[in-house]
């Protein structure tokens, strides 16, 4: 940024945290709250587009779904859940951090609200394990272990699973993608950047990302795991 | 004399002298461009690569028309064809119109024109320049790679299970495209509601700004969902996730709702920039405020938010209720009324406007004629009866070309001239221009409206041959030989807009006498745009009928052609401020 930020003459680069083509922070911060406004109303169109087929799909094969949710670890899913909700309030509590501008404070909370991801994915990934071995991913060889499917209509239960591992999935990643971030974060402060330290709302942006993220699995879990006999 | 330098609310202006350097001139290493954060570069990069798409794009479309000169077709196989047309809708479709007006114009504009240095985020916008190359690449990829025939539309099952697997990869390109379109829709967004100077209120912000937000909300509600419906075919070609497989008991129909829930509005993301294009063509030369300007502005958004509402007219015949059908029928015809107010307001616009017949303004008058066939067709076609007959017919292809082409391309050519003094600092030749905005409508009509003609007598859309229908052969040729006109019409502005950069007279900062803060600053711009961010104090399109009267003797009493009598009179405005 700094080459841009040299190449016109107007003199104000008090701020080191400010961008050449904002006049001030406030209108820089405001930009960036927007910003990331805008980014999250087209991830929650993203993920919409997918609820959307989940549902329908659900309502026309209520009690199939029923049945091939059963295999699912409700357990883990449960704790999994509580991880992501513990991990959102760490990174609430780094934003009071970086408000605070206590360098420490920010980069334990981002390191735990690191270790709740990982542990996040570990336990998916012994999920996604334990599926794979009972033949519940979909394609050839579906269900060739019929009694995973609890009485499930095979062609059925291949759809649900094929929305549970589309959408765990696509979820997976944005946590993959969120821990990257956040990775990125915690260098700069460990940097001391004057970019995060000078100016909380990268944190926050950060933060509202992973609230994204924690809210999205929020819905998957109970429309996933937690499914009411019809 | 125009009328803005000459205005003393405008504070900015006098303190902006002619520079030496500007941002074409300020580093000429490669390297300064592939990295610029500069949306003026950004939109410059666009452009030279859109170009190239569109040249592309336009030797497939060439290919089809040869193709059909001849009943039973004569130099494509079936499967070849299928693969030209897909190719050609796929290219100009998500690689040409999408980003045509948005990316290169917008890009440039919407900063200049309310007065910030530069697009919210620099580099969010370079990144959507690099997604949008890469995704071209993919593109390209799948298309030499052998090339897919399974039409701009991916219909699944077809796209799913049947056609070649080219198709992932073609896929992945228009996945990662649509990333670079959510970019651009961001900063757009951003920019529009913070980046404004002190004095752009709403409501003084030319009508482009307006078309480009309203642009940027459908790009940011509808691409993500695109973007899910596509990744849902990868998925179940790549990783054998049914998500539409009927033979399992998924819904192929669904792919089409969610396909067409973007693609509808898709076409307003084609269109939107184009109105705003076009308002400011109709003001800047009739040289009047636009009448109704609000109607024009809310019309935007009115546009922006029932598009989102009509997807099903594409699937009238595709297994929907008969109350369905009555429902989107219905909303269609309601999204065709903001249309018609705008179409409305510009020709209004004009009346007792003093109309310079200079090239951007014959091709806005082309425009006004050719959307409004192609909206108007569209309402045969959102009508439940005619549309049963009338679809998977070329009334189709002729309807969409009249808004796609006669609409959106013919606004971005008008848009291109007009601005060219502006991006490039050099004036383009405007009698050769003149006349070639004539030949582009000869040449268009001379396309497609027999296509019109031939769809409803029954020719369906993507055959390649009609041997059992000769009589379709002379509304076929004359639809090719219309092509080759167009074809010409394209290249020549190639040509002399190109042969200009360098030969080119120079610009003065406003050749035009046009109002609007972009022509304030040099031509062409300064890096950051303007030495000092201006104050606005006047309304838009603020045109002084007694100034403009004046101007018009003086132009007749120098007897030259007065796009150049315009330059002096800038050159010389220019000097008076000094
Ligand atoms: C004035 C309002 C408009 C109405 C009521 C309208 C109506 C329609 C209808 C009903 C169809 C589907 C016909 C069928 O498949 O049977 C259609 C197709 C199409 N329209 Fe429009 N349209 C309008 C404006 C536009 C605009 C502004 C654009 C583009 C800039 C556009 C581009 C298209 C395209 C590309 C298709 C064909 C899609 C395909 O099947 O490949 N339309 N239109
Ligand atoms: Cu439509």
């Amino acid at each position: 940024m700094a080459a841009i930020a040299s190449d016109h003459g107007h003199g104000h680069g008090h701020d080191e945290a400010l961008h050449h083509q904002f006049e001030d922070m406030e209108q820089q911060n405001d930009s960036y709250i927007v910003g990331m406004w805008t980014f999250l109303v087209t991830e929650v169109m993203f993920f919409g587009a997918l609820f959307l087929i989940y549902t329908l799909y659900r309502s026309m094969y209520q009690l199939d779904f029923y049945l091939a949710h059963k295999v699912l670890d409700t357990r883990m899913g449960m704790i999994n859940t509580f991880v992501l909700l513990f991990s959102s309030f760490t990174v609430a509590m780094s934003v009071r951090f970086a408000q605070l501008q206590n360098r420490m404070g920010v980069l334990a909370m981002l390191g735990i609200t690191q270790i709740c991801a990982g542990t996040f994915m570990v336990i998916k990934y012994f999920e996604y394990q334990e599926k794979f071995g009972h033949h519940l991913y979909p394609g050839p060889g579906f269900g060739s272990s019929p009694s995973y499917l609890n009485g499930a209509s095979p062609n059925f239960a291949q759809l649900y699973f094929g929305l549970y591992f589309g959408m765990t999935g696509l979820h997976g990643l944005h946590v993959l993608i969120g821990m990257i971030v956040i990775g990125y974060l915690m260098a700069k402060w460990w940097r001391n950047s004057p970019m995060v330290t000078k100016d909380y709302i990268p944190t926050e942006l950060v933060g509202l990302y992973w609230h994204f993220v924690d809210l999205v699995w929020i819905f998957l879990f109970p429309l996933m795991y937690l499914m009411p006999k019809p | 004399m125009s009328a803005i330098p000459a205005d003393p609310n405008v504070t900015a202006v006098s303190a902006t002298p002619r520079t030496e350097t500007n941002y074409l001139n300020a580093d000429w290493s490669i390297k300064s461009w592939l990295l610029t954060g500069d949306h003026k570069r950004i939109g410059i990069l666009y452009l030279v690569t859109v170009s190239f798409f569109f040249f592309l794009g336009s030797i497939a479309a060439g290919l089809i028309r040869y193709e059909l000169t001849a009943p039973a077709g004569f130099i494509l196989e079936s499967e070849t064809y299928n693969k030209v047309f897909s190719a050609h809708g796929i290219i100009m479709v998500f690689l040409f119109l999408i980003v045509a007006i948005p990316a290169i114009l917008g890009n440039f504009l919407l900063p200049l024109m309310i007065g910030a240095r530069d697009m919210a985020f620099p580099r969010l916008n370079l990144l959507s320049w690099y997604l949008f190359m890469i995704g071209g690449a993919c593109i390209m990829g799948g298309m030499i790679n052998g090339g897919v025939d399974s039409g701009w539309t991916f219909y699944v099952p077809y796209s799913s299970m049947y056609a070649n697997s080219n198709v992932t990869m073609v896929l992945t390109g228009i996945f990662i495209a649509g990333f670079s379109s959510i970019t651009t829709g961001i900063n757009f967004i951003v920019t529009t509601h913070k980046m404004r100077a002190p004095g752009m209120t709403w409501f003084r912000l030319p009508l482009m700004v307006w078309a480009l937000y309203a642009t940027g909300v459908v790009i940011i509600l509808g691409t993500p969902v695109v973007a899910v419906t596509l990744l849902c075919i990868i998925f179940e070609r790549v990783f054998h996730l049914p998500i539409f497989s009927a033979e399992l008991g998924g819904d192929p129909v669904l792919f089409q709702h969610l396909f067409w829930f973007y693609s509808h509005p898709a076409v307003y993301i084609m269109i939107l920039p184009a109105f705003g294009v076009q308002s400011e063509l109709i003001a800047n030369f009739a040289r009047k405020r636009v009448f109704g300007y609000h109607l024009i502005a809310f019309s935007s958004l009115a546009i922006a938010g029932l598009g989102f509402l009509v997807w099903g007219h594409h699937m009238f015949i595709s297994s929907e209720s008969m109350y369905q059908g009555v429902v989107f029928s219905l909303i269609s015809f309601l999204v065709a009324i903001p249309s018609a107010i705008k179409v409305f307001n510009w020709t209004a616009t004009l009346y007792k406007g003093n109309i310079r017949l200079q090239t951007p303004m014959i091709y806005a008058l082309g425009f006004i004629g050719l959307f409004t066939i192609g909206g108007l067709t569209g309402l045969f076609l959102g009508c439940l009866g005619t549309d049963v007959h009338l679809t998977n017919t070329y009334f189709i292809v002729a309807h969409f070309h009249y808004v796609m082409v006669g609409g959106a391309v013919t606004a971005f050519l008008g848009g291109l001239h007009y601005w060219w003094p502006k991006m490039t600092g050099r004036l383009y030749p405007e009698s050769i221009a003149k006349w070639n905005a004539v030949l582009v409508f000869i040449g268009f009509n001379l396309t497609f409206f027999p296509q019109f003609i031939v769809g409803f007598m029954g020719m369906p859309r993507r055959y390649h041959y009609y041997y059992f229908a000769p009589e379709f052969q002379p509304y076929h040729i004359m639809s090719t030989l219309g092509s080759t006109v167009l074809a010409l019409s394209f290249i020549i502005p190639g040509l002399y807009l190109t042969r200009s950069l360098t030969k080119g007279a120079k610009a003065s900062a406003n050749p035009w006498g046009a109002h609007g803060l972009e022509w304030e600053t040099s031509s062409p711009p300064p890096t950051s745009n303007f030495l000092q961010i201006p104050v606005v104090l006047d309304e838009v399109y603020d045109f002084d009928p007694v100034t403009e009267h004046e101007q018009d003797k003086a132009a007749q009493a120098l007897e030259v052609p007065s796009y150049l009598s315009n330059e002096a009179k800038s050159i010389e405005s220019e000097k008076e401020k000094r």
